[in-house]
């Protein structure tokens, strides 16, 4: 007789859109071997497509659900789909502004998209995470696709670079949470979120310094995911090298998992130990968004532009944590949706330029899109007002919620904070949006065609067969009409950046439903 | 209903107008401007004036989480502001729609936006409505700068934007605060403006708020130690643009005090009294004696317009309700001078070979004696002749001085007679005095003087019938320096 091995029961339901995500990334990967080449560069992107939005739709399905999974390692509720969906919104924005560009050219579609299938399912379980082990574990799921993505274009050094930088700097960062993780399992015994808390709850551990250590070292380590300053340097950098769509899918996705499960792991479990945090994240907060605005100003490549931006706006993020309320809680989640579509929107402008001329991400290439591409120029019109906060977009709407949680929860001086680095900020986004309609357009200057690279430890037949693939794809990414799926991204996005300013309540109702699936706050 | 069709139709007669044809843009988008000027008269005629309270009220929840209406509401304090703007607006849309523009369909999207900002901000009966409405008003005019301005327009739009939104932003977080604050005990948050007048705040919040408001409200009129925008601005800016910028968006700042800063921060508004006073002082002062040495004329204009912002704060900060009645009594004379007061300086550069500076006019009065006579009203009126309406305005405001503060009202008394000698100067600089080597004495062309003489022709009306303007404020005005002034009785 041969003992049953009794395995825990799985909740098939509650687990179906990391299913299809992962799913997803299995079936794209194979369907990338076939030989034909519409199969890789039509099929794979539309199954990419199909699988998240499986995954959307899914969530939409399980949305109220409030269980835990897998005896209590995953947790399904509104917050973990909440960010599930915003990841995989930021997925499919991905893969349009990647249709028809160079990395997935260079480094296979399949082994593509189907990282970025994975990254995203890290994403999901990062953000459902319950229990110290699946968090480390959607990390690094997610770090580790997203160190391969960034060095996709094999071609540019400077992609490679980033990728590199990437690893080097994100393990370091696993590596210090590890060490905090271990360190609270140590000081409260329990790998389960509701097993610290409930271990913080009886008082005594709350001041050891040991559990404290720990939490120093996990909100390091998350400071690195997030890019909160003083851990920010790798952002500029890898932004910048890595394939726009890439950029663009990291600034946005990575954040919103990462302060997932910021906010799951202070707001849950070491909620009771919010009198030690509370202050150290108030003072990262002031650093990040001042750090954050002041590297922006000097930056005249708009990738690096955003990526300093994207530090004040984790600043800004950040807030909502320290004051530890249901509002400050929402109001993060709710500005986590409005940074996907003001971000998504500039970049997929970036990515539109980039292709239209050969100044790459400068601000000059830009200038004078006001009259040669009024929709393209509109749209980042609203996403730099809306990263400003200026009224009637929808990062105005975001900001006062954000102040208005901090003054509530009696940090009025860290909501001031957030005024003043918006007043800071002006001085970037308003350079860009002077250059767009300010200034002539400058006259045109004949396209590069040649002088690539050599692939980094490709061999010489591959090269001349990708080089002439990417020379194709740079043709067919030429024209304004193959352009169009990126404009529409820019265009949807800068437009419903707008359409949420002035009707917030669908954005106010979903950010609730998120505030009731941590009922225990505040 | 009503308001949000005045407040919205600019903004959407200019965006229909965009589909059209890039000739007609103008003329459809000056239709609509002279569309939401008959709302507005509609307004005003059927405006009660024994009613108390506001009037046409609209009032829609507009973010429930964190309790901000959509509620607008006429009473007597803004509703001349609101004729005033549709009236200026349809001036300036309707010179604008005689020239050329770059672009026509954005210029004129934009103008209009704007108007509908305006108009939104004087009608906004709630605190986060104001503020929205408020910052909305500087994204329209960022364009209008920027793309269609004179020298250095970049520069200047930028200098603009980044002074005012600095006081907008304090003014947003203050306004957060005081609705949270003021919501303490498990009171539902409101940031509906009556809500909020009978949650009074402590002192010390109080102080601390109205340090953003003042800062906002402040740089955007200008006044004196923040002005820094205001030159460069004045001459980037094109001119009908400027002429609804310096007639209207000055009274926006001003008219804020009146209804945000005075009703829900009394204790703070008698505390900081005689730093408002200090500082209106200090721009009649300073506005006056740079006016006087300045001989760009749009600039003269400009620190003429800081000079008469200083008597209006005087005004206002006198706590008293004359003081404020003549306040807001100047809000509106002076938003009806200096517009056609800058319009007819574009006329005048226009004969002086495109220079706008005093010294190449001169002798312009030779040939054209009904612009001159049209400046002369204007220029009689800006420096308060007795007799115009403006004159009643600073009357009220220093009697309201004067029973507050002695001394500044003596002080203050001195701007009135600079006034005089600077505007006097402009005019016999440009209309008289030899003959400037490029000028061309050209009477006012028909176009040109459908605009401003209905302008001139309302300032002199409006000087036969102040009380036309009085009759309708003295209620509201009481009751929103009430407060204050019994803070202010309170403590000596």
């Amino acid at each position: 007789m041969i003992a049953a091995v009794k395995g825990p029961y799985i909740d098939w339901a509650g687990l179906a859109p990391l299913d299809a995500l992962v799913g997803g990334s299995l079936v794209v990967l194979l369907v990338g071997l076939l030989r034909a080449r519409a199969a890789r560069t039509q099929l794979v992107p539309l199954l990419t497509l199909a699988s998240l939005g499986a995954a959307i739709g899914l969530s939409i399905w399980q949305w109220n659900e409030r269980k835990d999974l897998i005896e209590g390692a995953l947790r399904i509720d509104d917050l973990s789909l909440a960010i599930t969906v915003l990841c995989c919104l930021a997925g499919v924005a991905a893969v349009l502004l990647s249709w028809r560009a160079v990395a997935p050219e260079q480094s296979g579609h399949g082994e593509y998209h189907a990282l970025l299938l994975a990254a995203i399912a890290g994403m999901s379980v990062l953000a459902g995470a319950e229990n110290l082990i699946t968090l480390f574990l959607g990390l690094e799921l997610l770090s580790i696709a997203l160190y391969v993505l960034c060095a996709t274009e094999l071609r540019r050094a400077t992609s490679l670079e980033s990728g590199l930088k990437y690893l080097v700097v994100g393990s370091v960062g696993s590596a210090t949470l590890l060490y905090g993780l271990a360190l609270v399992y140590g000081a409260t015994g329990s790998t389960d979120f509701e097993g610290i808390a409930r271990a913080l709850a009886g008082g005594d551990v709350v001041s050891d310094p040991l559990l404290l250590t720990g939490i120093a070292l996990v909100l390091a380590g998350f400071a690195f995911k997030s890019s909160v300053a003083p851990f920010h340097q790798w952002t500029p950098d890898v932004y910048e090298g890595a394939p726009t769509p890439i950029t663009a899918f990291m600034a946005v996705a990575t954040k919103a998992a990462a302060f997932g499960v910021f906010l799951r792991f202070f707001d849950v479990a070491v909620i009771d130990a919010r009198d030690t945090w509370a202050p150290a994240l108030a003072a990262l907060a002031t650093i990040t968004i001042i750090v954050g605005n002041v590297g922006a100003l000097g930056q005249s490549s708009l990738k690096r532009m955003l990526a300093y931006s994207s530090v004040a706006q984790a600043g800004y993020l950040l807030a909502g944590i320290v004051v530890g309320t249901q509002l400050g809680l929402q109001a993060t989640v709710l500005y986590l949706g409005v940074y996907l579509l003001m971000n998504l929107a500039a970049f997929a402008v970036i990515v539109a330029r980039e292709r239209d001329t050969d100044e790459g991400d400068d601000l000059r290439a830009i200038e004078g899109l006001g009259a040669s591409r009024p929709w393209l120029a509109g749209a980042m019109t609203l996403a730099m007002l809306s990263l400003a906060g200026i009224p009637a977009t929808a990062g105005f709407i975001g900001k006062f919620y954000l102040v208005s949680a901090t003054v509530d929860g009696g940090y009025t001086w860290l909501g001031v904070m957030i005024v003043v680095g918006s007043m800071i900020s002006l001085g970037y986004y308003l350079r860009v949006i002077a250059a767009m309609w300010m200034r002539p357009a400058p006259a045109a200057a004949p396209r590069l065609i040649d002088g690539r690279p050599a692939m980094a430890g490709g061999s010489p037949e591959a090269d001349a067969e990708l080089g002439g693939a990417a020379a194709a794809a740079g043709r067919a990414g030429a024209g304004p009409r193959a352009q169009l799926e990126v404009s529409a991204v820019a265009i949807v996005c800068g437009a419903a950046s707008l359409g949420f300013g002035i009707i917030p309540s669908p954005l106010f109702e979903a950010a609730k439903a998120v505030g009731r699936s941590l009922g225990a706050l505040p | 209903m009503h308001l949000t069709i005045l407040v919205w139709l600019p903004a959407l007669a200019a965006l229909l107008a965009a589909f059209g044809s890039p000739r007609n843009v103008g003329k459809l988008a000056a239709l609509g401007a002279f569309i939401t000027l008959g709302l507005a008269i509609a307004v005003l005629a059927e405006f009660d004036t024994g009613q108390a309270g506001l009037q046409f009220v609209t009032d829609v929840t507009w973010i429930s989480a964190l309790g901000i209406h959509y509620k607008l509401g006429v009473d007597g304090l803004n509703l001349l502001l609101v004729v005033l703007t549709a009236i200026l607006f349809a001036a300036a849309t309707l010179w604008s729609s005689a020239r050329e523009w770059e672009r026509p369909r954005l210029f004129y999207f934009n103008l209009g936006l704007a108007e509908s900002a305006v108009l939104g901000a004087f009608l906004a009966q709630d605190l986060a409505l104001f503020v929205v409405f408020f910052d909305l008003m500087l994204v329209p005019f960022y364009f209008l700068v920027g793309v269609w301005g004179g020298r250095n327009r970049v520069a200047a739009t930028t200098k603009l934007v980044i002074y005012t939104l600095v006081g907008s932003l304090l003014m947003l977080a203050g306004a957060i605060a005081t609705a949270v604050l003021a919501a303490r005990g498990g009171q539902q948050l409101s940031f509906v403006l009556s809500d909020l007048r009978a949650r009074p705040l402590g002192l010390g919040s109080q102080e601390w708020i109205f340090l953003c408001f003042a800062a906002a409200f402040l740089i955007k009129m200008p006044a004196f130690p923040v002005h820094g925008w205001m030159p460069d601005g004045y001459r980037a800016m094109p001119l009908p643009v400027l002429a609804v910028f310096g007639a209207i968006l000055s009274k926006v700042a001003a008219y804020g005090f009146l209804r945000i800063v005075l009703p829900l921060f009394p204790g703070a508004s008698a505390h900081f009294q005689e730093l408002m006073l200090l500082i209106g002082l200090a721009s009649i002062l300073y506005g006056s004696a740079m006016a006087f040495t300045q001989t760009d004329a749009r600039l003269i204009v400009g620190y003429s317009s800081l000079a008469q912002l200083g008597f209006i704060t005087l005004g206002i900060f006198s706590l008293r309700p004359e003081g404020a009645q003549g306040a807001l009594l100047q809000m509106v004379n002076h938003g009806l001078v200096v517009a056609p007061l800058l319009l007819i300086v574009g006329l005048l550069a226009q004969r002086a070979g495109g220079s706008e500076d005093i010294r190449d006019m001169g002798g312009i009065a030779f040939r054209a004696p009904v612009l001159a006579t049209l400046f002369l009203v204007v220029a009689f009126a800006t420096l308060a002749m007795p007799g115009s309406a403006n004159f009643a305005g600073e009357f009220l405001i220093l009697l309201g001085v004067f029973r507050a503060k002695l001394v500044i009202a003596i002080v203050a008394f001195t701007g009135v007679v600079l006034a005089s000698v600077y505007m006097l100067r402009a005019f016999i600089r440009t209309m008289h005095n030899r003959v400037g080597p490029q000028v061309t004495s050209r009477e006012i062309g028909l176009a040109d003087a459908l605009v401003v003489v209905p302008l001139v022709a309302l300032i002199v009306a409006f000087a036969l019938d102040p009380q036309f303007g009085l009759k309708r404020s003295e209620r509201p005005v009481k009751a929103s320096v009430a407060p204050a002034q019994l803070v202010g009785k309170a403590t000596p």
